[in-house]
């Protein structure tokens, strides 16, 4: 079966550094993938390769079927398919939290803020920040403005959602509001990639979880039996480290 | 400073200052009155001893002169709507041709390199000129070329020149507003699909120029005073008006006149950008 | 000490007793160096008043007067140095590096007030400079034709009050540093034409302007104070009487008239304005 996202021997380096090393991924609909693994793992990068933000040197990336990473391919109309969370928010911190959400749908796809003015209130009530559409970046907590985010990305209606340690900068208290939103995604049935560090999470609500060291993807199945049977060595050792 | 805040920071509701407010309060009263005394002392000093000076007289009476003043202070003020029309009718100029040129210089299409070293090209030798010799050489020069009249008026052409030198600091400025934006906010904006001219219009350059704004705000206050420089190549605003008066009377009390009124615009204008100088870095921080 | 300053006197007394003016003993003492008269002009120092920038060789009218004078004064052409000076040093307060300063200053009440000057030694009639292209567009030298000129003029001149007196130009005046801004206005068009001492017209239109002309002249008594040259001195400088003691004698000896003969431009063929 062909997945909805398809990562053939991809590799990607930065310089001298390889960070990708021949990574196969496949991503089905509907399903929730995370990435685990060390700091400077590759998770990061693979993110961004996967939303086009880093082009790859080696190797294809499909969506659909379709090679989106093919030299010189415009990769605008591909990010608004495939959106991106990323650990620091990177919310615009001139605009409100509603202005940051409706910025790409009229830019991108022509829509006017009478238009957007019932989706974007709805989608802020669904993650429970009806009141803060009109706060700004700095007068909100760290939650609240990662859950912002999310809700920017989702305003552009993707089809795959990307999650780039969206937790890790959080006061541990809110960490649990952000899991809840992703939880809710699950639930609806987003096709997710995540970048994490939340074991627990992880183990509760993911379809295939990959190990990744050194750029490759050491050992990926399904959650209970990676963490309860991990047959590597290497993922032995990080997750007795982390667990 | 009421001292509630400082009750409250104690954990302590009661009236008495705890031992270390008891101790600052003593500090601070302690400088407060150095620095009220050597204040004291320096205007006491030139106030006392400056009229000592055998010179002070005829020093009093060739810029100080209070009939010179009264009889050229109107004429000045008149000049100086000048000043502030040049002024007024530059600055929009110099802001847009300034952003543009920043454009250039950051514009990373290589079909567009020759705007890109246009533009590098523009601040390096509009930066590396003396605004005085600017003007001369656009002032007299382009309208040397022959031009008929409205159009080599020195207004248009002494304007063209401080729009010129001006822009390229303020293209300075703005680029390094833009360089100053991190890296991270491109990519959010990309990830959602927006275009690089969108990105840059919607999310880089807001930021930018609100980043800059003090600086740039010293640059106009800077603008106003170089408007004066226009007067070589004719236009009688208040610095040639005050050059007219001082030759008339041999009197250099005019030019105390100007700067008086300078003064009166640019300190106001100063204050207010250390004021969002200091705004801004308590929001950064 | 007093020694010194006697053998001193006694030795200027000696070098200056050679010549045969009279009254040559006026200025002992009195200038900044003794036995020496320190005479300032502009810089440059510009023709006809000077030739070639050079009042050391006493060609040009006020190199030759300030000699004339300097001799009537009692003092040797080798005993004159000559520093330079713009306006405003001229008449900053304080002490002066010169004992008098002759650059065209003109005579005013106002001036008078803050510097000392010496009795006229060259009264002007103003003159109009323009070039022919103004001419053959229809300047007339009537004032009616005048006020309907762009004007341009030097702003550090009393040609600026005589421009609003005089001819009352219909637009705002442009005003310049020096001649050489006024004629680099001129060339490019930005103003039609600008008011000068004669002689300085004269020369600025046959040198320095491409196309150069001179429209008129205004009479010398055309307004009430008409443009008299003096020799500035600091206020109070005890020289002054010596100095117009000199000018007094060089006026009524004829001297001064031939000076004016020799170097400046006979004005005549000027048609005056009415």
């Amino acid at each position: 079966m062909r997945g909805k996202l398809e990562l053939t021997n991809v590799w990607k380096s930065f310089g001298d550094h390889q960070v990708c090393r021949g990574v196969d991924l496949s991503v089905g609909a509907g399903q929730m993938v995370c990435l685990i693994g060390a700091s400077g793992s590759g998770k990061s990068t693979l993110l961004r390769c996967m939303n086009l933000l880093e082009p790859i040197d080696e190797g294809t990336i499909h969506l659909d079927g379709q090679d989106i990473s093919e030299p010189g391919l415009d990769a605008q109309p591909i990010r608004t398919r495939i959106g991106i969370v990323f650990q620091s928010y990177n919310l615009f911190p001139h605009m409100t939290a509603a202005q940051n959400v409706m910025l790409a749908p009229r830019r991108v796809r022509g829509k006017t803020p009478a238009e957007l003015a019932a989706p974007v209130q709805a989608l802020f009530a669904r993650f429970g920040l009806a009141d803060r559409m009109d706060h700004y970046p700095d007068q909100l907590s760290g939650g609240q403005q990662q859950r912002v985010a999310i809700i920017r990305a989702l305003a552009m209606s993707p089809e795959i959602m990307l999650f780039d340690e969206i937790t890790s900068a959080l006061d541990p208290e809110l960490v649990g509001e952000v899991l809840d939103v992703l939880r809710q995604l699950r639930h609806e049935g987003m096709t997710m990639v995540l970048a994490t560090h939340e074991m627990s999470f992880a183990r509760e609500l993911a379809d295939t979880v990959c190990f990744l060291d050194g750029g490759r993807i050491i050992e990926q199945g399904p959650p209970e039996a990676i963490f309860a049977a991990p047959r590597e060595a290497r993922t032995r050792a990080f997750l007795e480290r982390v667990l | 400073m009421t001292d509630a805040p400082l009750r409250g920071a104690a954990g302590d509701t009661s009236a008495a200052p705890t031992r270390r407010q008891a101790y600052e309060a003593r500090l601070k009263r302690r400088s407060n009155m150095i620095a009220a005394g050597s204040t004291i002392a320096v205007v006491l000093a030139v106030v006392v001893l400056v009229p000592l000076a055998p010179g002070w007289e005829a020093v009093q009476r060739s810029f100080f002169n209070g009939e010179v003043f009264a009889a050229t202070f109107p004429g000045l003020l008149n000049a100086f709507m000048l000043d502030v029309a040049i002024f007024l009718w530059c600055a929009p100029a110099i802001a847009i041709l300034g952003l543009l040129i920043a454009l250039c210089r950051d514009v990373r299409a290589p079909a567009l390199f020759p705007l890109r070293m246009f533009g590098a090209l523009y601040t390096d030798i509009f930066r590396g000129l003396p605004v005085i010799l600017v003007i001369y050489l656009v002032g007299f020069g382009v309208p040397g070329l022959g031009l008929p009249r409205p159009w080599n008026s020195p207004y248009i052409w002494g304007s063209l020149a401080l729009i010129l030198v001006y822009a390229a600091y303020v293209a300075e400025v703005i680029r390094s507003g833009i360089d100053s934006i991190h890296q991270s906010q491109r990519s959010a904006a990309a990830s959602l699909g927006l275009s690089e001219a969108d990105t840059m219009r919607f999310v880089v350059l807001p930021q930018a120029i609100r980043n800059v704004a003090p600086a740039n705000m010293n640059l106009f206050i800077a603008l106003q005073k170089d408007v004066a420089l226009l007067s070589f190549i004719g236009p009688v605003e208040i610095f040639r008006q005050a050059g007219v008066y001082k030759s008339l009377m041999a009197n250099f009390t005019p030019y105390v006149g100007a700067a008086l009124i300078f003064l009166a615009i640019t300190i106001p204008a100063t204050r207010y950008a250390d004021y969002l100088l200091h705004k801004q870095r308590r929001r950064q921080r | 000490m007093r020694l010194l300053a006697t053998t001193a006197a006694a030795l200027c007394l000696t070098a200056t007793g050679a010549l045969a003016h009279g009254d040559d003993e006026c200025a002992v003492g009195k200038t900044l160096e003794d036995g020496v008269l320190t005479i300032a002009t502009g810089n440059p120092a510009f023709y006809p008043w000077v030739l070639n920038d050079a009042p050391e060789s006493g060609e040009g009218f006020e190199a030759a007067v300030a000699y004339a004078i300097a001799a009537e004064m009692g003092f040797d052409a080798d005993a004159v140095t000559w520093v330079r000076t713009s306006f405003d040093e001229a008449i900053q307060p304080g002490p002066k590096n010169f004992d008098f300063n002759i650059q065209q200053y003109s005579i005013t009440p106002e001036r008078e007030q803050m510097v000392d000057f010496s009795l006229p030694y060259y009264t002007s009639a103003m003159a109009v400079l323009t070039t022919e292209a103004v001419v053959e567009a229809g300047a007339e030298p009537t004032l009616e034709s005048l006020r309907g000129l762009l004007w341009g003029a030097d702003a550090n001149t009393t040609a600026v009050p005589m421009l609003t007196e005089i001819v009352g130009p219909e637009r705002d005046a442009m005003l310049y540093g020096d001649n050489v801004d006024v004629t680099a206005a001129m060339q490019a068009g930005q103003i039609d034409a600008a008011l000068f001492d004669l002689p300085t017209a004269l020369y600025l239109a046959a040198v320095v302007v491409e196309g150069g002309t001179i429209l008129g002249q205004f009479p010398a008594d055309r307004s009430d104070n008409p443009d008299q040259f003096g020799l500035l001195m600091e206020e109070g400088n005890p020289l002054k009487e010596c100095v117009d003691h000199a000018i007094e004698h060089l006026t009524e000896s004829g001297r001064l008239a031939e000076i004016e003969a020799e170097w400046l431009q006979a004005a005549t063929g000027v048609p005056v304005i009415q």
